[in-house]
């Protein structure tokens, strides 16, 4: 167990920023369903429950720019800090924020909350 | 009454600008001294760098002579090492023994070179940057004939101790483990750009570089080992990889000690007599290497130490740089985050890139190259916290435009331009001139304009003010016209432009692109980067590293999403082919793997779908080893080639139709295009392979072989048309890879053959193809050179685990009790 984990305990380590593509993402795997874990090109780690709110498509798989994900399905663009579709699709639903913090490297997620 | 007894430990930028802060306020309050390590009077160290290149002696660079301390009453021991404190007594005592007692004592002890622990890091010729004695070194290793040096550090020191060093007719190489020269000061485009102005001063970076060992010669050093085994020689190492406070005298004195010297808002160390300013502090948390905190901190210590009031609340840091006439600025968030937007201008022509950070309507941060004359604007509206909505829309432009354009609306603000006044920097066009072409000409229309004027005919950034002018001058006579769509909206520039620009300017990488076709947005967005990942992939094969992130799901990780987010995977099957080898393994993975759909394909393959993102490693290692590649369902490049039996079985065949097909794919398998390619090979006019509704179509017949494109039988259905017949199945190989690779070249990404064709007209395909012959065969061996680095089954690659191995599995997995609350 690693020493933030246990000092807080409702922050899980799941690995490091590094383990994460620039400009990319990765799932985290929980009981409740995957949580996409992004890093943008500006070194900035996001994490979203990994549904899009059109038609649950996993954002994790998505082309990250900016701080925005495009969905792999149809090309609906999340916002990455607040979940919400951006553009002519604002206003229709979210995608979840997972709280997540970087320490030393490390990316410590939350516990996810996923609203079904 | 006898003066009060100042000590001040350190003769460098801090501690004497202490000093003078201290005189300008009660000149007569203090008795001073002044104890230096270095044997010399206080110089600027931050000038050491034009030292170094030559452009600066030491006399130059100097602060306060001796006749200042002299002037001042000031006791200077320089050379003399401070080797403790005592804090109950007040005093301090120096090498060989001094003592001198205070009354209030300032710490300005600075910081050490971090060096980092390499082997062979105590040979001759390893030198930090920090000093004089340092600056020395360096002149004396580059004196030698073909002298050599390696900087570890791409940060600011470190580029300058390069550029320095190339200055001096040095071969100066940085190593930088971060992918980005000073990452903590630049962002990725500026980063690039800054890396290019650097080798044409003969500088070269690596990047991403880990050095794992000093290699020595006869006690010298000889040159750097990175860790992927590469070896810089070199005669002179200079370890600029960052600086620590030097805190050491203040830890053994007591005093509290953390990454520096703690010090209170008043600049106070954990004793009151005592108090400590400059790299060596650590203040709420932060420790400062940069000097205009330095200044901020001597003018409250000064306050401090003549009963004035004053706090050091922390500064806001920006930075500002010249490497060799190329200004660099940066302050704040420069590279964006969490809530914040982007304002990003590039100008090609000057080398020029800004990007301004907005969070909450105020400017959070800025990075500015090439140009930082509002470097210091910028920064003060982030410090004052202004509101910058007003002047968002001319915020980029700098200081003067939005100032002159305050109040008015735009086209208030052209109209009220003067006729001499210049609209389109690139080709000198005035407003007059302009005007006069309209009313004179009848121009009605922005291409008008532009082709008789030039007037925004180059980089296309004054286009807004253009359009301006003509609406003014003709009022509703103006017709807007759309022009050619750009590629997205990061860009005003249309694909055929890019595509072209590419190719002329030798732009060989993703930042390249984006500062020459000036991109407004700092990385792109999901619709330009695929293009551009395949534009530069097609221009530079081998050559440019294709980037996995600016690939779409289905082509980065070499299966097709479906819509509950599992894969499909289709096995290619050459010319439809197969055997019972093969359908056994197929289905011998559908079972192990427990793939719920077996599909037969329109393009006569096999699909299993539904395959889990983690099984498809296992699922295409399997599918390896029975001899099967991947079949490229998914790629925006040459899928299948579709055949039926031909002259081997069917009565009615009249050539060899599936060996042709089989040729075919086994020569253009793996090749990327602009969008999906479908092949097709009917043995008789029949067509039983429907060759006349694919993208390139052949339909054998007695004397030879018809070839046919442009169709498509999809969102759109489309017959294709007869390009040309030839006698000999080589020539119809020679003739269909022509064509793929003139449609690689030409093609707009997404845009089909069909679609291409209609554009640029089959006459031109087919003279470029078919009729001229040295075309035909430089085409073909173009497509011959890409094929070479593209024919590498990515199934392999990443089924044996070398490429993209954290794709395919989760990063994490949490367990249920951790996860359940």
């Amino acid at each position: 167990m690693t020493l933030q984990a246990h000092i807080d305990p409702h922050w899980r380590d799941v690995g490091a920023v590094t383990d994460i593509p620039e400009r990319g993402a990765r799932r985290v795997a929980t009981a409740q369903g995957d949580v996409a874990v992004f890093r943008t090109g500006d070194g900035q780690v996001f994490a979203l429950v990994d549904r899009c709110p059109h038609k649950r498509g996993p954002l994790s798989q998505g082309i990250v720019h900016g701080h925005g994900v495009t969905c792999p399905l149809h090309s609906w663009v999340i916002d990455l800090a607040t979940g919400q579709p951006t553009g002519a699709d604002a206003g229709k639903g979210c995608a979840p924020v997972v709280p997540v913090l970087v320490r030393d490297g490390r990316v410590l997620l939350a516990q996810p909350v996923m609203a079904d | 009454m006898t003066k009060e007894r100042l000590v001040v430990i350190g003769n460098g930028m801090a501690g004497c600008r202490a000093v003078e802060e201290v005189l300008k306020r009660d000149p007569a309050r203090y008795d001073v001294t002044i104890f230096g390590a270095e044997p010399r009077v206080n110089y600027n160290r931050i000038m050491l760098s034009p030292v170094l290149a030559g452009e600066k002696t030491f006399d130059d660079i100097v602060i306060n002579d001796e006749a200042w301390y002299r002037d001042n009453a000031i006791t200077l021991h320089a050379g003399r090492a401070i080797k403790a404190v005592d804090i109950e007594g007040r005093k301090v005592i120096a090498e060989g023994g001094l003592e001198v007692g205070y009354d209030k004592l300032i710490l300005a002890t600075g910081s050490d070179p971090f060096r980092l622990p390499l082997p062979g890091s105590d040979l001759q010729g390893v030198v930090t940057f920090r000093d004089l004695d340092d600056v020395e070194a360096m002149v004396e290793a580059s004196g030698k004939p073909n002298a050599r040096a390696v900087v570890i550090g791409g940060g600011l020191l470190g580029l300058e101790a390069a550029y320095g060093l190339a200055r001096r007719g040095m071969a100066a190489t940085v190593v930088h483990l971060m992918d980005v020269l000073m990452e903590r000061q630049l962002d990725e485009s500026a980063g690039y750009l800054l890396r290019e102005a650097l080798a044409e001063r003969g500088v070269e970076t690596v990047l991403g570089a880990h050095s794992e060992e000093i290699v020595g010669r006869d006690g010298k050093v000889a040159g750097l080992k990175l860790k992927d085994g590469r070896v810089l020689p070199c005669d002179l190492l200079v370890m600029a990889v960052g600086i620590r406070p030097n805190a050491a005298l203040a830890k053994a004195a007591g005093l509290q000690v953390n990454r520096g010297v703690i010090v209170d808002d008043a600049m106070r160390a954990s004793d009151p007599a005592v108090f400590a300013v400059g790299e060596c502090v650590e203040h709420r948390g932060n420790c400062y290497g940069l000097v205009a905190p330095i200044w901020d901190m001597c003018r409250v210590l000064a306050e401090a130490l003549t009963d004035g009031e004053g706090a050091y609340a922390g500064s806001v840091l920006s930075t500002r740089l010249k490497v060799s006439g190329v200004d660099v600025f940066s302050a704040g968030k420069f590279a964006g985050g969490e809530g914040c937007e982007d304002i990003v201008f590039r100008d090609a022509a000057r080398g020029v890139y800004k990007r301004v950070v907005i969070e909450g309507g105020k400017v959070a941060g800025a990075v500015l190259f090439g140009d930082a004359a509002d470097g210091g604007w910028y920064f003060d509206l982030m410090r004052a916290g202004t509101d910058v909505a007003e002047i968002r829309e001319t915020l980029i432009f700098g200081q003067a435009i939005t100032e002159g354009l305050s109040g008015l609306d735009p086209s208030a603000a052209v109209a009220a331009m003067l006729d001499t006044q210049e609209i389109c920097g690139c080709n000198g066009v005035c407003k007059g001139a302009i005007t006069g072409a309209i009313t004179t000409q009848g121009l009605t229309t922005l291409d008008d304009v532009r082709a008789v004027t030039k007037a925004s005919a180059s980089c296309g950034s004054c286009t807004p003010l253009v359009e301006q002018v003509i609406r003014l001058t003709l009022g509703d006579g103006f017709k807007a016209q759309a022009g050619p769509k750009p590629m997205c909206k990061c860009t005003h520039h249309p694909h055929g432009d890019v595509r072209k620009a590419i190719v002329e300017f030798e732009l060989k990488s993703m930042p390249a692109v984006f500062q020459a076709m000036e991109w407004t947005t700092p990385d792109g967005c999901a619709s330009c980067r695929p293009a551009l990942n395949y534009y530069l992939l097609c221009a530079w094969p081998g050559e440019y590293v294709d980037d996995s992130q600016s690939r779409f799901i289905n082509e980065r990780v070499h299966a097709n999403i479906q819509k509950d987010g599992t894969y499909s995977v289709v096995p290619r099957m050459w010319g439809g082919m197969t055997s019972p080898a093969e359908l056994r393994a197929i289905a011998d993975v559908a079972d192990k793997y427990a793939i719920p759909a077996v599909k037969v394909t329109g393009g006569q393959r096999i699909d299993l779908l539904g395959v889990r993102k983690d099984d498809l490693p296992a699922v295409w290692a399997d599918l390896n080893a029975a001899g099967m590649v991947s079949g490229h369902a998914y790629a925006k490049g040459l899928r299948t080639v579709k055949t039926c039996v031909g002259s081997d079985w069917c009565r009615f065949g009249t050539q060899d139709s599936t060996g042709l097909g089989i040729k075919l794919e086994k020569f253009m398998w793996g090749s990327w295009a602009p969008a999906k390619v479908k092949l097709a090979v009917s043995g008789c006019p029949r067509n039983c392979a429907e060759s006349t509704c694919k993208d390139i179509g052949v339909i054998c017949v007695d004397s030879g072989y018809e070839i046919h494109v442009g169709g498509a039988a999809g969102l759109h259905i489309q017959g294709t048309q007869l390009l040309t017949k030839v006698p000999t199945e080589n020539e119809a190989i020679a003739v269909i890879a022509a064509v793929m690779q003139m449609y690689r070249e030409g093609g707009w990404y997404l845009e089909r053959i069909y679609k291409w064709m209609a554009r640029v007209g089959l006459d031109t395909i087919r003279a470029a193809t078919v009729d001229d012959l040295d075309s035909r065969a430089t085409l073909y061996a173009r497509f011959v050179v890409s094929q070479e680095t593209a024919q590498i089954d990515p199934w392999a690659e990443r089924a044996t685990g070398g490429v993209a191995a954290g794709e395919f599995a989760p990063m994490a997995t949490l367990p249920l009790e951790m996860a359940a609350k």
